[in-house]
């Protein structure tokens, strides 16, 4: 079958009704009699709950209930929320009730649930219910929580430890004995979120005759949470059904469970009306999940040539007030470290750690970015030491193609082994410091010394575990109408599955594009599903439509074959039709062969098939497959203001084959623009006792179109050997090497200074205080 | 309380040449109203404090935060939010550019962009990449990183100023 649509950059099925304001997005459901939640949240990091008086809020005219925790049914009061990924090393798996029970562990902790008429009074209610806090001392920061006699972010715990874990391969400290220079680099990577421009919201509805509940939620995989819904309500599997509509940005925290998704389905079922929630601003940035605080202490050996001979070092990863992805983002972390480089040895001591702030968990990068930092800054540190070119530091250390595939040595959050499939590092490194002029940009600093400007240059290498199991799975379906229909448990919000998975089922099929309609998203169309979350889902189901689709084409030949007479091997699939091969008049439709396979009553059934011109597949990767990248960034850093622009900047890309390279183009572009604000400006801001004190984009800087530079993008295209058609995932590659490369280059810049960049983000205000430092002699 | 509650008046107030009359509470933002009171869910809530954009409708010709204004300060005054963009179900040349350059993603930001750009390439047919950047600046996307949006821009007021 001709590729005629995979590979071209077709413009998107999405776009014409969301261009029109005719998208459906979680608030844009409205159904009858639809009543609206408001929670009353703890405004203290850590508190014991007392008395919860709710006759003020229940006077208010149009308040239909206040469910605090002792209002629950039995079967939700009596469980924590579900851990998503357990893992033996996690030694207090602490997750959240769907209401506080006793003690609150951060601010924004759901207290009570009101349900009012509409969000209005729903919010004044809130605001009358009354809640006794006794407050508690609250941890705020991930080392402070180590520290002997630090407050406990659980009462009744007896540490803040939540995980341990070692990652190892190799004899690393007799490498460290032997090796001809050590240097230790301790760095420290702060959160931020991720500031979806649609907030989380649900709407649950409970038909009472059926004893179902359907939830409607702005998700990134409706399957999973509706097996989170089972447990917690101990129902059967007819019982509970999860759609996600129209989603408005995920970049993680959109997949987690979360504890409104459990009280307005409460709700709904004790009043047997829907019940919508909708979050706000503020809700989000208190208690959608962030990512990115880690502390790092590492080091690396190299010997005389600068070859590297291990890295070591000790990961602190805060988790927040609980563990609901395990140990899922750490384990990430320590597995990126090694990156496209040789390390024989290397050794992470893991820890995981409770402090009293929201949760933790992936978004977009998912503990790679902060292992890419903390890589690169070390080879970088050779650099300056060795007084070496950074990228010759590099090349000299870099995985060689021949090596594929190349066992890192340790075991990845899949369970396997951490395999390199394919991938071709040094050329990936080449190929972005010739866009990027990397050998012409000594010239341009010098010129913009002469005129009193201060550019640096930084880059960073980054090697991705992408389209990671277990599966997710297709039905391709030929309609009764001959169009072709495509259900997936895959969530898009913003990728384009829509778009990608038609161009696959597409030219499978031999039909137009604009004959296949894509349906994600809903536990009634496809029984099991995963999700859109770690750059997973062409992979995943990108390889399952293109199964299913192989299989309806067998399907539709073997009984086009019978009502031909003719042999199968004869026909092909094209323009709607299987057809005589040499005589293409000789034909029948896909609607005709549809009909047929789908029977008539009474008449038996066509040589013995399953019934329906379809086929559901679940690709099961054995393995992750690699995408990597290279980032250059060039920057001017104003010396007074502190200041960071981007002049330019470059990335080469390999997702191996690409289905949309315009869709790719915008996965990648996107993923910079949220690094260089994890770079530059994203600062989730605490006080001591874990207030947030950062909570509206006033004060939380996100990304504007003048902070952003424009991306030269290069692509490389490696195919995986993993799956039929080559893929690997291209959601996140613009994000994990962007900060990096960013702060490398701020570093850079400042090089006259001596200033030396351990953290991020860098701001303007701690460039100055870092340029301050060195005036007053305190850099090292 | 319950007596702001109560507190409705009566507004007319004309949404996309439509005229509609309806009373409102006092309290009701014009975003709220748009999306609840008339199912005009195209303009969307992004941050309810002025900052993110996605609640960009035009106010007598001017962008304005539907999100900031209540719905009692509209009366007697015209809106234009996205669903007037379209003219019979096809797309208006900034809408097509915005598709032909992937100028959108999740497409939740995109309805305050395209209104905000409504505005700005009337009044500026043939701006540089830097204006068209400064004036995006008051609309946040978490999605693009911007660069396809300033390219569907610059590719819509060729279009306009070529009478596409």
């Amino acid at each position: 079958m001709g590729a005629k649509w995979f590979g071209a950059s077709v413009r998107r099925k999405e776009d014409p009704a969301f261009l029109r304001g005719k998208g459906r997005y979680i608030d844009d459901i409205k159904l009858p009699d639809m009543l609206h939640a408001a929670f009353v949240r703890s405004p203290h990091a850590h508190a014991r709950i007392g008395r919860i008086v709710k006759s003020a809020a229940l006077a208010i005219p149009g308040v239909y209930a206040v469910l605090a925790y002792s209002d629950l049914p039995d079967v939700v009061r009596r469980q924590m929320l579900p851990l998503l990924v357990p893992h033996p090393s996690i030694s207090q798996p602490l997750l959240p009730y769907a209401l506080a029970k006793d003690e609150a562990c951060y601010v924004g902790e759901p207290v009570a649930c009101v349900v009012a008429e509409n969000r209005y009074i729903a919010e004044d209610a809130a605001q009358l219910v009354e809640v006794e806090y006794e407050p508690l001392p609250a941890v705020n920061d991930c080392r402070a929580a180590l520290e002997p006699g630090a407050p406990l972010a659980h009462t009744g715990s007896d540490s803040n430890v939540a995980a341990e874990f070692p990652v190892s391969v190799g004899d690393t400290d007799s490498a460290f004995r032997g090796a001809a220079h050590v240097f230790r680099e301790k760095i420290f990577q702060h959160r931020g979120g991720p500031f979806s421009m649609e907030c989380r919201g649900a709407v649950a509805h409970y038909e009472a005759a059926t004893q179902s509940h359907t939830l409607y939620v702005a998700s990134q995989g409706s399957h999973r949470l509706k097996r989170c819904m089972l447990d917690m309500f101990e129902l059967g599997d007819n019982q509970v059904r999860v759609v996600t509509p129209d989603v408005g940005g995920g970049f993680g925290p959109k997949g987690s469970y979360y504890p409104e998704y459990v009280n307005i389905a409460v709700a709904a079922m004790t009043l047997n009306r829907p019940v919508k929630w909708i979050e706000d601003r503020r809700e989000n940035f208190l208690t959608t999940h962030q990512e990115r605080d880690q502390f790092w202490d590492a080091e690396i050996a190299v010997d005389g040539d600068a070859k590297i001979l291990g890295v070591r070092g000790r990961l602190i990863h805060e988790t927040g007030a609980y563990v609901p992805w395990g140990i899922v983002l750490p384990w990430i972390s320590a597995t990126t470290v090694p990156g496209p480089y040789v390390i024989p040895n290397f050794k992470l001591d893991v820890v995981s750690v409770f402090t009293n702030k929201i949760q933790t968990t992936p978004v977009r990068g998912a503990g790679r970015p902060e292992a890419v930092v903390t890589m690169e800054r070390l080879m970088d540190r050779v650099a300056r030491e060795l007084k070496l070119d950074p990228a010759e530091v590099r090349r000299r250390n870099f995985i060689r193609p021949e090596q594929m595939p190349y066992e890192v040595g340790i075991i990845f959050r899949d369970g396997r082994p951490v395999t390199y499939d394919s991938g071709d590092y040094p050329a990936s490194q080449a190929a972005a410091l010739e866009a990027a002029d990397y050998a012409g940009f000594a010239g341009r600093r010098e010129a913009a010394r002469r005129e009193g400007r201060y550019l640096g240059i930084g880059f960073a290498n980054a090697v991705e575990a992408t389209g990671i199991g277990p599966y997710e799975g297709a039905t391709v379906r030929v309609s009764s109408t001959g169009k072709i229909a495509v259900y997936t448990g895959a969530a898009p919000q913003g990728q384009s599955h829509k778009t990608t998975l038609a161009q696959i089922a597409a030219d499978q099929l031999g039909v137009g594009f604009e004959d296949v309609t894509v349906v994600t998203a809903d536990t009634a169309i496809i029984p099991m599903g995963i999700g859109t979350f770690s750059s997973r889902t062409a992979v995943n189901a990108g390889s399952s439509v293109h199964l299913a689709a192989i299989e309806v084409c067998a399907k539709a030949k073997q009984i086009a074959a019978g009502m031909m007479e003719c042999s199968e091997q004869d026909l092909e699939l094209a323009d709607g039709f299987v057809r005589l091969k040499g005589a293409p008049e000789m034909k029948r439709s896909l609607r005709e062969i549809a009909l047929k396979s789908i029977g008539m009553p009474g008449f038996s059934m066509a040589g013995g098939l399953p019934p329906g011109l379809e086929h559901t597949a679940y690709f099961a990767p054995d393995r992750a497959t690699y995408s990597n990248g290279t980032h250059v960034a060039e920057v001017e850093v104003d010396i007074e203001t502190g200041s960071a622009k981007i002049l330019r900047y470059t990335v080469t890309h390999d997702c191996g084959r690409v289905i949309n390279p315009m869709v790719v183009d915008g996965q990648v572009i996107g993923g910079v623009a949220h690094g260089v604000g994890n770079a530059l400006l994203e600062r989730m801001v605490y006080d001591d006792n874990a207030q947030p004190i950062s909570t509206n984009f006033g004060e939380y800087l996100m990304p504007l179109a003048t902070d952003v530079p424009h991306v030269d993008l290069v692509h490389l295209e490696t195919p995986s050997p993993l799956n039929p058609l080559g893929l690997k995932g291209a959601g996140e590659g613009g994000t994990i090497p962007a900060i990096a490369a960013i702060i490398s280059a701020v570093e850079n810049a400042l090089a006259p200074f001596g200033v030396i960049i351990a953290e991020a983000p860098i701001t303007p205000q701690r460039i100055v205080e870092l340029l301050g430092e060195h005036a007053l002699g305190r850099t090292r | 309380m319950a007596d702001s509650m109560a507190d409705t008046r009566r507004i007319i107030v004309t949404v996309n040449g439509r005229t509609y009359a309806r009373d409102v509470e006092t309290r009701m933002t014009l975003v709220d109203f748009l999306r609840h009171d008339l199912d005009l869910t195209g303009t969307h809530v992004g941050c309810e404090h002025g900052v993110c954009g996605a609640c960009t409708v035009l106010l007598d010709g001017r962008s304005a935060r539907a999100c900031l204004m209540l719905a009692v300060q509209c009366s007697g005054r015209e809106v234009t939010t996205v669903e007037g963009l379209a003219v019979d179900e096809k797309l208006n040349s900034l809408q097509q550019a915005f598709q032909d350059n992937h100028g959108l993603q999740c497409g939740f930001c995109t309805p305050g962009m395209l209104m905000t750009l409504s505005e700005f390439l009337r009044d500026h047919p043939d701006p540089s990449e830097s204006e068209v950047r400064e004036v995006l600046s008051g609309n946040l996307c978490r999605c693009t990183g911007y660069q396809a949006i300033v390219a569907a821009a610059l590719d819509a007021a060729r279009r306009i100023r070529e009478g596409a």
